[in-house]
């Protein structure tokens, strides 16, 4: 449903524009019922071609291996069989969401419909499809992650494709398009300057950064959540509450409450990506001793306190 | 006479999965059974969890009432805690909520239920070729407007609430986010710009005179706007008969402020007004592929029957307030509230005119509250008190998502969650029959439906499937 929130131009009008024609919609599409399981058989008869086959949603196994925990209605069948079925005659298969990626939530704690991504098992190749399945363009399932995923992952992606632009190498290691899995949500974060100096918020609502106590991994977390806005101008660190990480496999188990650092004898657990223990401890503790009062005290207030110093031009 | 069982599903249009059996006796059908295909056990993965987690795992139940269970968790806890919201903290989480609520009602309207009236099928009617330009499915002009004033709407959750879906904004405490007094212009130059699609489009005219309606008879006079087109549908179809509601009504509250709600708490029954009898909600799984029996929802479980066995044929429990099964959604809510408009709609038997005409009416009157709720936002305020999560404790959180009545049911033991139960809106609406053999608002409310010739996915039914706008997904959680 993020997707209904994509804007200049909005979904409709993108997907017209690129010459990418919805065959079948769950929630937008007008055909139901048997008018659906008739574009099914053509599909599987290959009187329709199947280019761009998306999926939403962790794939449920249970109980026992069934699937009939997730069965799509009407035509007697699981979603396992349909995505098992259908996937080898499409172009390309895209999980749209951490879930149809990974498992996601849907895989939280014990994992209660035995579900699964669709070409992974959390951060594990190999999910309801095998990890040598490759699309009829010889990609993998990609993986436009994210809990939510941005409008602008999927659409773009979705673009990419269709221009036949879109290449093996343009997705990272967990199949996740580099076009925002190379960036770090820290990066353009809002609290950058308070992250410098490690001036911490010690409870949310506080301006600080929240890696320290409040448990943010924007600094480990793949998206360009902070370069481009979501709705119009927001991102969770923007919106005061820490980034989970859901771009991630496997982020639903953190092993910690989600907004809480864990520690070991008081000290963060968990560096920023590509940053040596050593140095981020020294650069640390020296920024914290460095760090200005103004910084400081807004840091632990939940609105500007005091506004950086004026400098006047020299004369 | 002349029998037919038929299964309607994919259901299209509708937020998740939903599988329709019916039987039809002489073009009309005489059961409805219905069915929620799909079990994840949102939960049971709670359970041993630190009960902040809630926050964030429960809004991923749904991408579309994601705020709803949001709303739900923090009250609970909140409840757990014994912690309220700071006055300017719960203002500003209602108005968070609302607008998620008035997004997800013009996403019914003009995405999932109106694209029925543009089928061939309805060719020849008066007002056709209008709905055929506003409302194909993902072409109308209509339909593209619609995502757009949405999507603008929706920069007042970019601001205050990071982001939609699944933000973790809306705290036990208030709201994590401090707002400007710039940023107050922001919200309000957003809810103007809201209000002129409102006027302009769905309307047609000033929201005011709509609200000012009375009665049944005065709403199918009105032809202005893409609204106007609807009812000329509803007129010329007989809408008014279709599907109709049993007269029981449920609503939880909308934005409570202060102990006030901006839509009141309570049950619609006999034509009267009355207190929920909260303690007496029971969880009947005798139709469900469930395992246990009917109990109050502090006390249940979800243990799924993993052999799937009849009697039972959904993953849907059925909920029943004193033993019978209710109504909730914008219906509910504008009845409950006494919206004059709305009480005439369910004396005239609630169908299908009646729960998209009170949505309408609910738009309109939120797009109004809302704007009271920015006007109120005091920027030099607190937005979020603090306070400690307990070891043992019990919480309850009962709010109004879009489709009506959410609640959560949590118990703290040891410092993690030791049960998570949730009763969603479509929980109550579509649920199957209970061990009474009463069957679920939905599946009471399709009796009687008209199968013509030839049908076999009947196009009432898909109107009085969708007038409810279920959530499918929020249903079993």
């Amino acid at each position: 449903m993020s997707l209904l929130c994509a804007e200049n131009p909005n979904v409709f009008d993108t997907l017209e524009d690129a010459g990418i024609r919805v065959l079948w919609h769950p929630a937008l599409s007008v055909e139901t019922g048997t008018e659906v399981r008739a574009l099914l058989d053509r599909i599987m008869q290959g009187e329709v071609a199947l280019d761009l086959l998306c999926i939403e949603g962790a794939i449920a196994r249970g109980p026992r291996g069934t699937g009939r925990y997730q069965m799509l209605t009407g035509t007697g069948r699981s979603m396992m069989h349909w995505v098992q079925t259908l996937a080898p005659s499409a172009r390309h298969v895209i999980a749209v969401g951490s879930c149809a990626a990974f498992g996601g939530v849907t895989t939280a704690g014990d994992n209660p419909s035995d579900a699964v991504g669709i070409q992974y098992e959390g951060s594990h190749i190999g999910g309801l499809l095998a990890p040598d399945f490759r699309d009829r363009a010889d990609l993998p399932v990609i993986n436009v992650a994210g809990c939510p995923t941005h409008p602008g992952w999927v659409l773009e992606t979705l673009m990419l494709l269709k221009a036949g632009a879109f290449h093996a190498q343009d997705l990272d290691g967990y199949a996740r398009p580099r076009f925002f899995a190379d960036h770090l949500v820290h990066h353009g974060c809002p609290k950058n300057e308070f992250y410098e100096y490690k001036a911490s918020a010690r409870d949310l609502s506080e301006m600080g950064c929240m890696m320290e106590h409040l448990g943010c991994i924007g600094t480990q977390a793949v998206g360009d959540c902070n370069i481009r806005p979501w709705n119009g101008s927001g991102s969770c660190t923007s919106g005061g509450y820490p980034c989970i990480n859901c771009t991630a496999p496997e982020f639903e188990n953190p092993r910690h409450a989600f907004s809480q650092t864990p520690k070991i004898a008081g000290i963060p657990v968990g560096l920023p990506t590509d940053m040596p223990k050593a140095w981020f401890m020294a650069l640390a503790s020296l920024s914290k001793a460095a760090t200005p009062e103004r910084i400081a005290r807004n840091a632990i207030s939940d609105r500007v306190e005091i506004p950086p110093t004026l400098r006047k031009p020299r004369p | 006479m002349n029998s037919a069982k038929l299964v309607v599903g994919p259901f299209n249009r509708v937020e998740g999965d939903l599988e329709v059996h019916l039987e039809v006796k002489d073009g009309v059908v005489s059961s409805a059974r219905v069915n929620a295909p799909q079990y994840r056990g949102f939960e049971r993965m709670l359970e041993g969890r630190d009960p902040r987690d809630a926050l964030t795992i429960t809004p991923r139940i749904c991408g579309i009432c994601s705020i709803s269970q949001s709303a739900a968790a923090a009250r609970a806890l909140g409840h757990a805690m014994g912690l309220r919201p700071t006055p300017q903290g719960e203002g500003m989480a209602a108005l968070i909520h609302a607008v998620e609520n008035v997004c997800d009602h013009l996403t019914h309207f003009y995405l999932f239920f109106m694209p029925d009236f543009a089928r061939p099928a309805y060719h020849g009617h008066d007002w056709h070729d209008a709905v055929l330009q506003r409302f194909t499915a993902m072409e109308g002009s209509g339909a593209r407007a619609a995502v757009e004033a949405r999507a603008s709407l929706m920069h007042i959750l970019g601001l205050m609430a990071g982001k939609w879906p699944h933000t973790l904004a809306i705290q036990p405490g208030g709201v994590t986010r401090t707002p400007a007094a710039a940023e107050r212009m922001r919200i309000l130059a957003s809810l103007r710009s809201f209000r002129r699609f409102l006027e302009r489009d769905l309307f047609g005219a000033p929201l005011e005179m709509f609200i000012a309606l009375q009665t049944q008879d005065s709403l199918l006079d009105w032809h202005s706007g893409d609204a106007g087109l609807f009812l000329r549908a509803a007129a010329s179809l007989d809408l008014a008969q279709m599907g109709l509601g049993a007269g029981r009504y449920l609503s939880f509250g909308a934005y409570p402020i202060e102990a006030r709600f901006g839509f009141a708490r309570g049950m619609w029954q006999d034509g009267t007004r009355h207190d929920i009898a909260l303690g007496a909600i029971r969880e009947d799984v005798s139709h469900a592929w469930m395992l246990g029996t009917a109990v109050h929802p502090a006390h249940g479980l979800t243990e799924p029957d993993e052999e799937m066995r009849a009697p039972g044929y959904s993953w849907c429990k059925a909920p029943r307030l004193s033993g019978l099964p209710v109504e909730c959604g914008a219906l509910a809510r504008q009845v409950i509230d006494g919206h004059p408009l709305a009480r005439d709609l369910v004396a005239k038997g609630g169908g299908v005119l009646a729960r998209v005409g009170a949505r309408l009416l609910e738009v309109a009157r939120t797009q109004i509250l809302m704007e009271e709720l920015a006007q109120a936002i005091d920027p030099t305020a607190l937005f979020m008190s603090q306070g400690d999560l307990p070891a043992q404790a019990e919480g309850v959180g009962l709010v109004e998502a879009a489709r009506g009545a959410l609640g959560h049911w949590l118990r703290i033991d040891e410092g993690q969650i030791a049960s998570y139960q949730i009763i969603a809106p479509t929980t109550w609406n579509f649920s199957p029959r209970d061990a009474a053999g009463v069957p679920g608002p939905l599946e009471a409310a399709l009796v009687g439906a008209t199968v013509m010739p030839g049908e076999d996915t009947p196009l009432s039914v898909q109107h009085i499937v969708r007038s409810f706008d279920p959530c499918m997904v929020c249903t079993v959680h």
